[in-house]
């Protein structure tokens, strides 16, 4: 069956959806982007859709659920690239993807995810500050 | 296809269909000349219904017809499936309403998705879901 590559940069992960997808197909990226995530330390993943005309339900739920599935394995999902056209449809099907971060491009969806792992990387203000006795 | 020309039946047995069907009224709209906006539009509600066929009835089809009324063309999508029919169609409407594993925004979301929406039903029977968009 066909597969979508995934593509590593460092601790991030790089999907470009070249392909009208059937079903399954998005469902294989589903599976693979969560082996992959596991594979090595990963902190980021970017899904352009830039080449997809449409999303209709059932590819609005799997971006969804992969943004869930990654974000419970300590992953950041960002999807970057979609077309206006696509926004005013997929709104109007009544699929708001609320819980998707987006992005413009992968050119700010790095940015985001390179932010994003920065402020995780820092301590954290709001656990407290160890004093030494 | 002008618009004298014989309509295009498409069989919905198997999601990879629904791949044929998006491409196919991807195809038609374009050459219609809809704006990128209301080809998308009739793309996805033509997916979702496809994927309702194959699902739900056990696989139909989908027949592509250019109409034309007052002046103006349209692009017609019929879908046909001889499957268990809906018991509830105003259920069925709602968002959020699923007998599958969807997300229940396949029929309610096509329905806004298009200009005419015609919903025929019969339980044990089939369903067919009659939907265009003008240009």
């Amino acid at each position: 069956m066909d597969r979508i590559p995934i593509l590593r940069i460092g601790d991030l992960l790089l999907v470009t959806v070249q392909v009208d997808m059937h079903d399954r197909l998005a469902l294989a990226l589903q599976d693979d982007l969560c082996l992959a995530i596991c594979s090595r330390d990963t902190r980021g993943v970017l899904i352009d859709i830039s080449a997809l005309d449409v999303v209709d339900s059932f590819i609005g739920r799997v971006l969804a659920d992969t943004s869930a599935m990654a974000s419970i394995l300590n992953a950041q999902v960002v999807v970057v690239g979609m077309r206006p056209a696509v926004a005013i449809t997929l709104v109007e099907l009544g699929m708001t993807l609320p819980h998707v971060t987006m992005a413009l491009n992968v050119e700010r969806g790095m940015d985001f995810l390179r932010n994003h792992n920065r402020s995780l990387d820092a301590p954290s203000e709001s656990a407290g500050t160890l004093v030494p006795a | 296809m002008s618009p004298h020309d014989e309509p295009l039946v498409i069989p919905v047995a198997t999601e990879m269909d629904i791949t044929l069907v998006r491409q196919a009224v991807r195809q038609h709209a374009t050459r219609l000349g809809f704006s990128l906006v209301d080809m998308t539009k009739l793309v996805t509600a033509s997916s979702e219904l496809a994927r309702n066929a194959v699902k739900y009835g056990g696989g139909g089809s989908a027949t592509l017809q250019v109409v034309r009324q007052g002046g103006r063309n349209g692009l017609t999508v019929t879908f046909e499936d001889s499957g268990p029919g809906i018991l509830d169609v105003d259920a069925a409407l709602r968002d959020g309403f699923t007998s599958g594993n969807g997300m229940g925004l396949g029929l309610g979301g096509a329905r806004r998705l298009v200009n005419d929406f015609q919903l025929h039903t019969m339980v044990g029977v089939g369903t067919r879901v009659v939907v265009t968009r003008w240009l």
